[in-house]
């Protein structure tokens, strides 16, 4: 990346950056309180009905879930609204009309988004710590898994963006399939309890191996193979990638 | 250094509903030249300028900027354009100096180079006292000059503004003049179009006006005036005139209001005996509408020739 190409990235990322503190009430604080809520009910109260789950006290096993949760809506989340925003009052034109790749367009926008999951990430580990004693078992691994799924689902949420055409269509995917997918990943429950015909149908959804890997990281286990799950991981990374730079090729949404 | 800041070579655009904005247009515009691009809404006058800055496909044809190419040179030719967009398109909720920073950025000026070009220019368009304001409370001329200083602080040579002083003040409006003026004198390329054809005439050294797609005029402002064939003026009289046996040229509009059509070459003389030989007062003159505006109503109505 040459100099004004490095410039031009670090300008889309601070302004992301700035984007999401500036309006921390909206951005920063509610995942805070949800999760606080989840250590709560689920934790807590529920947790300690229900005992032990993978060799560890309930509280201990969802919470590598919950913070993967917490990551995932907020990278999604960032980049669809901040880049449909971008788009609905035509500042996208700002980048249009300057020397800024695609390649850097995209991402500014990622990383930018992928920023905010994982303060989002930092915040609700910080709080679990409240309710729970936080055990590290690889620290690589909870790096490498959060910071691919931050991207992953920032590049998820882009593309949900450029195909939006109101406000509505970028809530429509993360409630109807963004929510259904996070909470049948393996967040609250392992998948060994699962009867067999539901635990082949869970391996379908890409969120559980990113839980399994990230608590993997934590508790050092897992219901996937870890490698399964990177592989995975690089594979939708890869996807997703191809994916945005097409439609931002194209100009879908943006260019007429 | 090239002669032509703009050309332009059978520029074709077809939207995606099959609508068929520009048939294939041609034009030239002179480096340091200041060229006025006038059609009525929809006539391809913004798809032109958009596709000049990349904010729009190209069906077929070719654009070059400075003797490059758009397709094959797009980053070059970015570099030396500047656009001032018809509609805010600012992020609102930011504020005015990072909106110009970031600019700035995006065309990978060095932090040193971006602060001193964003004070430059806030100071120049007189936004440096509201510089940590959010864009949102400024008003509707403080944020056309904002998209202008936007446009100017990567120092382009090629200045694109569509409809730059719409909804503003005659007072900003006049200092916004001076200023383009000012640019241009200093060397800047500058395209414009407006609906303010007052505007137009005294700015711009040479125009071309787009008609369903099509340039339907491409010369010299003074040429294009001298096409003029007839002007009318408005009186204003003392009394009613209703009574009256009028002139062919004469038109009533109030009981005390006429207007009178003087063809290219006549003069006011016989207008000025009638009213002495009936005692009319006449308390004031003036042309009824600009000489350009008149020029490009009686284009617009009728086929336009080519150049």
């Amino acid at each position: 990346m040459n100099q004004i190409n490095w410039i031009a990235f670090l300008t889309i990322v601070k302004k992301e950056i700035r984007r999401y503190t500036r309006i921390w009430m909206q951005t920063l604080l509610p995942p805070a309180i949800t999760m606080v809520l989840y250590f709560i009910i689920f934790g807590n109260l529920i947790g300690s009905r229900i005992g032990e789950m993978g060799g560890f006290d309930y509280m201990a096993f969802i919470v590598p879930g919950l913070i993967m949760m917490a990551i995932i809506t907020n990278s999604y989340g960032n980049v669809a609204a901040s880049f449909y925003s971008t788009k609905f009052q035509r500042n996208i034109e700002e980048l249009l009309v300057a020397p800024v790749s695609n390649q850097i367009i995209l991402s500014g926008y990622v990383i930018g988004g992928a920023s905010r999951g994982m303060a989002v990430g930092v915040i609700v580990t910080i709080l679990s710590m409240f309710f729970t004693k936080l055990q590290i078992h690889n620290i690589f691994v909870i790096l490498a898994v959060s910071m691919l799924t931050a991207i992953v689902f920032s590049m998820a949420g882009f593309i949900n963006a450029m195909l939006a055409n109101s406000f509505d269509d970028i809530s429509i995917i993360p409630t109807f399939v963004l929510t259904p997918l996070t909470y049948l990943g393996g967040v609250f429950y392992s998948i060994s309890m699962l009867p067999p015909f539901w635990q082949v149908v869970s391996q379908f959804n890409p969120v559980l191996y990113m839980v399994n890997a990230f608590r993997y990281g934590i508790l050092g286990v897992s219901d996937v193979n870890i490698w399964f799950s990177f592989a995975m991981l690089g594979m939708f990374a890869v996807i997703l990638y191809t994916v945005c730079l097409y439609l931002l090729n194209k100009g879908t949404g943006i260019k007429q | 250094m090239n002669e032509f800041a703009l050309e332009i070579k059978d520029l074709k655009k077809v939207y995606n509903d099959g609508f068929v904005a520009l048939k294939g247009i041609n034009l030239k515009v002179k480096n340091g030249d200041f060229f006025a691009l006038l059609g009525a809404n929809g006539a391809g006058k913004s798809t032109t300028l958009g596709i000049v800055s990349s904010l729009v496909n190209i069906t077929s044809g070719e654009v070059s900027v400075f003797g490059k190419n758009l397709n094959k040179h797009r980053d070059e030719v970015k570099r030396k354009i500047g656009v001032v967009p018809q509609e805010f398109n600012f992020s609102t909720f930011e504020k005015v100096h990072d909106i110009i920073m970031q600019q700035a950025g995006y065309y990978g000026l060095p932090k040193a180079v971006a602060a001193a070009n964003t004070e430059k220019y806030l100071k120049k368009l007189e936004l440096w006292d509201k510089r940590d304001k959010q864009a949102r409370f400024l008003s509707g001329g403080m944020k056309r000059r904002l998209m202008i200083a936007r446009a100017l602080v990567h120092e382009p040579e090629l200045l694109i503004l569509d409809e730059p002083t719409a909804g503003v003040d005659i007072e900003i409006r006049r200092t916004m003049w001076e200023l383009l003026s000012e640019l241009n004198e200093q060397g800047k390329t500058i395209i414009l179009t407006t609906h303010y054809l007052e505007e137009a005439e005294n700015l711009c050294k040479n125009i071309a006006i787009i008609k369903q797609g099509e340039i339907i005029v491409d010369t010299s402002m003074r040429e294009l005036l001298s096409r003029l064939d007839k002007s009318t003026f408005v009186f204003d009289l003392e009394q009613n005139v209703k009574e009256l046996d009028l002139l062919d040229n004469m038109t009533l509009t109030q009981g005390n209001q006429l207007e009178v059509e003087i063809k290219k070459g006549h003069s006011l003389n016989e207008v000025m005996q009638f009213f002495l030989t009936h005692n009319i007062q006449v308390q004031s003159v003036r042309p009824k509408t600009n000489r350009l505006e008149e020029l490009f109503v009686s284009l617009s109505q009728t086929k336009g020739e080519k150049k």
